[in-house]
Order: structure tokens, then sequence, then C-alpha cells
């Protein structure tokens, strides 16, 4: 197709070739779609329900899952507050000053993205573990870190770290710092400033980076299960109920939950579309002024 | 909307976070194959230990491979006890960890081991290959499931009892070596713990044959029914003796000690025994044996410290870097 000739006869072929080549992408995109993401979704719904819907509600109203549920909701529930105002303070940082060392910010802030999560993990361990850095002084103080909630919020702050800077830095740096600099001249002082202009401006995307957050919270794994301790009803988190249950041939419920952690990220995957279709409008208005 | 879900989710977490019972607390961090064991145990200990005249316990459980277990311990896991897989994993505990003294195992009966196992093979309906002994397991062709010896206890019983049979059978180190060798050329995967092999082999139908704790085998005897599954007894397996031990350290801080004391001994009571033979287990008690014979097939079992000179000796040649299984498994 490379050469450049381009006849009637050659360029319909082109045009039909297209047609047909469009047909089979989308048809491979779906095809993939259904079978990679779509069947599996399914049986983990199918498998929850096998035996009906009792059986499926008794495994959620259990109270390791909801002791699971607990833990993983006070994880998302402390992790993404923090990183939604780390995420601004950094993409503030970023877009707003010129500094020496930005560019190891921004690579630095990407680094969860990157580090395999059970070396998260592990790091904690070698850091708070009684083996580790501070081992002998937590103990001294009584201080419980890994093995217990704290390790596994932290270990959960990590693996979110990027979500919402990520999603601030180019939005914060396209817009510039105009509108602040007029704000500046009015007489408006900085944290005026920051939540009459920056933060209206920012607002959907801030929501998005929140909302990508909270998925990532909630699913985290690996790192998790490296800090937790796999204590039943105290330790574990959705997921590693999910695990255990399986592994204790426990189908039907590890399904379940698998199931109830499916319902939440598709309810976040709804305010994602939503924040998405926000910034979208909001990015279509700007082009028309 | 958002903003208000996420303080909502904070709040109903923060309001219900924490331990919830104000009764005391022990938790028993074990290995992979005794969840079922354990939770029944820990109920009729529960009950015995109130019916003593004793404040209400409530006891945790944390599974996982042996080494793994015993390096959370280490690391700060606050565990009251330890049942795990095998003496080896417990020695850590005082070695790196100075957490239990250089004797724990002299506190117990039966070097602290309540009940005991061995290392069965677990094959597929009609034993399609025709696997009957350890040597069926080194043919071209056949797949056997095994998990990491590095992480997981059951696994280094598994390649002691092998190595024992090849050792007895062909005579000397060298033909073992080369006998283990080859059965791990034989290993297409392995997990990090004895469930996750159980489940590779079972739920997923990877291999031709697990090397499988004899209780493990029941167990996925009993989940699976007897229709997709079978027990082959080799003719010499391991003793394998997974014992247990208070971890000192731990219940000195926490003042629970006495508890965690009596919570061992009751593994050694008729109950206890009775117990553990229902979930598998060889009861060390021989009249409890005797009601659960037709259980236990006869093997010949050779012990730890019998053939191999304790684990303080079979760790260091065979499992850790630079041993046996790191020459043979980096062979192939």
């Amino acid at each position: 197709m490379s050469s450049a000739t381009l006849t009637a006869s050659a360029s319909n072929a082109a045009r039909r070739g297209n047609a047909w080549g469009r047909r089979l992408l989308i048809g491979g995109a779906w095809l993939v779609f259904v079978l990679f993401l779509l069947l599996p979704l399914l049986i983990v719904v199918s498998q929850a329900l096998q035996k009906g819907f009792a059986p499926f509600f008794a495994a959620i109203v259990e109270p390791d899952a909801l002791a699971a549920l607990r833990l993983t909701l006070l994880a998302v529930g402390i992790s993404v507050p923090l990183n939604l105002v780390f995420g601004v303070a950094a993409a503030w940082c970023v877009s707003k000053y010129e500094f020496r060392g930005k560019s190891i910010l921004v690579t630095l802030i990407d680094l969860p993205f990157s580090v395999s999560p059970v070396i998260a993990g592990l790091v904690y361990v070698l850091l708070f573990g009684a083996q580790g850095f501070f081992g002998p002084w937590l103990r001294e103080h009584d201080i419980q870190i890994i093995f217990a909630v704290p390790g596994i919020v932290l270990a959960t702050l990590f693996v979110t770290v990027p979500f919402v800077a990520r999603e601030l830095i180019p939005l914060m740096q396209e817009q510039g710092t105009t509108e602040e600099e007029a704000a500046r001249l009015l007489g408006a002082n900085g944290w005026q400033m920051f939540w009459h202009i920056t933060l209206p401006n920012i607002k959907w995307g801030l929501i998005y980076g929140v909302v990508l957050c909270t998925a990532r919270a909630m699913g985290e794994f690996g790192a998790v299960s490296v800090v937790s301790g796999h204590i039943r009803g105290y330790t574990n988190t959705l997921p590693l109920h999910v695990e255990i249950l399986h592994n204790e041939y426990n189908h039907i419920a590890a399904f379940s939950v698998a199931s109830l952690l499916l319902l939440m990220a598709l309810f976040i995957l709804l305010l994602k579309q939503w924040s998405e279709s926000r910034i979208n409008r909001l990015k279509a208005s700007a082009g028309e002024e | 909307m958002s903003i208000r879900f996420f303080a909502l989710a904070a709040l109903a977490g923060a309001l219900v976070a924490g331990p919830a019972s104000a009764a005391q607390t022990l938790l028993n961090v074990s290995y992979d194959p005794t969840r079922e064991l354990y939770v029944e145990f820990n109920q009729a200990f529960a009950r015995h230990w109130q019916a003593q005249g004793n404040e209400a316990v409530a006891i945790q459980q944390s599974h996982g491979g042996s080494g793994k277990q015993a390096r959370s311990v280490i690391d700060g896991l606050r565990a009251d006890v330890v049942t795990l897989a095998l003496a080896g994993d417990i020695d850590e505990l005082h070695r790196i960890g100075k957490l239990i003294p250089e004797n724990w195992q002299e506190r117990l009966p039966d070097a602290s081991t309540p009940y005991t196992s061995s290392i069965v093979f677990l094959v597929r309906k009609g034993n399609p290959k025709g696997i009957e002994d350890w040597d069926d397991l080194i043919e071209p062709g056949v797949e056997v499931i095994t998990p990491n010896p590095k992480t997981s206890g059951g696994a280094r019983w598994n390649l002691l009892a092998a190595w024992a049979y090849a050792e007895k059978k062909y005579g000397g180190e060298a033909q073992a070596r080369d006998f283990v060798e080859k059965l791990y050329r034989n290993v297409p995967v392995l997990d990090t713990g004895a469930r996750g092999s159980t489940i590779t082999f079972v739920n997923n139908k990877i291999g031709d044959v697990l090397l499988a704790w004899e209780n493990e085998a029941f167990l996925a005897l009993k989940e699976e029914g007897g229709d997709a599954l079978e027990i082959v007894a080799p003719s010499l397996s391991i003793l394998a003796e997974p014992p247990v031990t208070v971890v000192d350290a731990n219940v000195d801080r926490k003042g629970t000690r006495k508890v965690a004391e009596a919570y061992l001994e009751y593994l050694y009571s008729d109950e206890g025994q009775r117990l553990a033979a229902k979930h598998f287990y060889r009861p060390r008690n021989p009249e409890i044996a005797k009601e659960f014979s037709e259980q236990f097939s006869d093997i010949e079992l050779v012990t730890i410290d019998g053939y191999f000179n304790g684990w303080k000796e079979a760790q260091p040649r065979f499992f850790n870097d630079g041993g046996i299984f790191d020459q043979i498994y980096q062979a192939h």
C-alpha cells in the first residue's frame, strides 16, 4: 500500500481494504473484550450465584467478610483524602513554580507505577518490621505498624500516590498561571485564590483522579498481602479475603465476596465516566470561547 | 457527591475499625493445611477454657506457607503461639528473632509435636499414569506438583521423603541427588505453599500427581468428592512432624502466657487428639490412634531425627542458599 500511485481503482481498493480492516479491528477488539473482560466477570457472578442468593448474602454478611469490607473502606477512607491533599500540593508545586529538582520530583511521583507492589510491601517490612530499621524503637514504644492496620494503610497509600497528582499536573500546566496572577493583582490572598480560581478550574480532573485512586486502593493486593499477616477478621482486606476463601475450597463465598468487590468497582467506574464527561464538556466549552 | 461518599466511607471505617471484642485474644500463626483443624479446635478450646472458669478467649488465625509465616513472626507479626510445618522454621524464631529459647522443643511431650502426618501421592481418578511409587514420578512425561521448599514446609518434607526413598533403594547420596533432580525436572509449577499446590492440582487441573501432606490429600478428597481423585500411598515415606510452641517474647508482652500454654496443652487432650484425627492428622496418643486406625494406611516411615539427624542438619544441607535444592534446581 505504500506505493503512491493514486489511480481511482487503487483508492477504491484501499477504501475497500480499509472497510475490511476496520471491521476486522472492531471485531477483534470486541472479541478480546468479551473473551478476556466480560466472560471472566460473568463467571465471577455466575459462580457466586450458583446456589442462589441465600449463600451469596450469607458469604457477604459473615463477620470476617464484613471485617474485611470495613478494613478496605478504612484503607480507602484514609489513603484517598491524604493522596488528594498530596496530589493537589504536588501538582501545584510542579505547575505553578519553577525550582531545581522539579523533574526529579515529577519522576519520583511516578515511582509507585513502576515499582512492583510486592517490593513496596517488603520495603515497609524492612523499615518497620521487628528486624527492620525502626523495629527496635517501635517495639520499645509498643507501636505495631506492619501486620496491623497502619501497615495496610501505608501500603495502600504508597501504591496510590501517583493517581491524583498525575491527573492534575498536565491539566494545571495547560491552564497556566494567568488567572491566578489576575486574582493576585485584584487583591486576593493565597487561600482565596486557591478556593475561587484554582479549585474550580481543576475540579473535574481532581474528581477523576480521586476516583481512579479509590479504585486502585480498593483492589490493591500485592503490597497489602506482604504487610497484612493474614489474620482473619483483623488484617484481611477484601481482596485478601477472596484469596483465603478460595484457598479454603469455599468457592461460592470467594466469588460472592469477589462480586461485592466487582460491584464497588463498577460503581467507581460510573463515577469515573461521569467525571470524565464533565471534563470533556468543560474542554469543549473552553474551545468555543 | 464523591467527596461526600469518601467522607462517609472514612467515617464508617473509623467508627467500626479495631478489634471488636474486649476479651483476651490469642493469635495462632500456622501453616496452610491446618485451617480447618484450627477453626474447630479453637472453638473447642474456647469452650473448655471458659468451662474452667476463665475469662472468654477469642482466637485469631493466620495461615500461609510455613517458612513465610515464620518470617512474618520474626518480622513482628505478634503470634502468641506458632503451629508450623516443621521444627526448622520454628528454630529460626530463636536463631534470627530471639523470640523463643533454644530448647523450645523440649517443653511439650513428643518433641512438641501433638500430631503427625506423612507425605502421600494424590492422583486423578483411575490413576491414568499408573503411579504406584516414587520411581513412577521421575518417568518422562509425568507432571509432578509440589510447592517451593524455600517457602513451604510440606515441600521440604516432600523432598526429604523422595531423598530417603532413593538413597535407601539405590544406595548412595549421588544416586539420591540424581533421583531428586529428575523428580524436580518434572515439576511445572512451584507454588509458595501446600494449599496453593493443592489448588493448582485439584482446581486448575495441572499435573498428574500431587505430593501432599496426607491430611491435605484427605481433605482435598473430601472437598472434591471421591470421584475425581484418589490417594496412592508410596512404599516409603517420611514421618512429618509439625511442632508447636508458645512465642515467649510475645506472650510475655501481652500477658497471655497462661492461656497460650493451656491452648497448646489442650492439643494433647483426648478432645484435641480426636479433632486432629478428624482432620486427618495422625494423633500421638496411641489409644486415640487406635480408634482411627482404619483411616491411615501403614507406610514405612523414616523420621527427620533418625534419618537426617534433625532439622538443624537437614535445613542447611538441603534448603539454605547453595544447598542441595539450589544445586539441583539450578541445574535444570
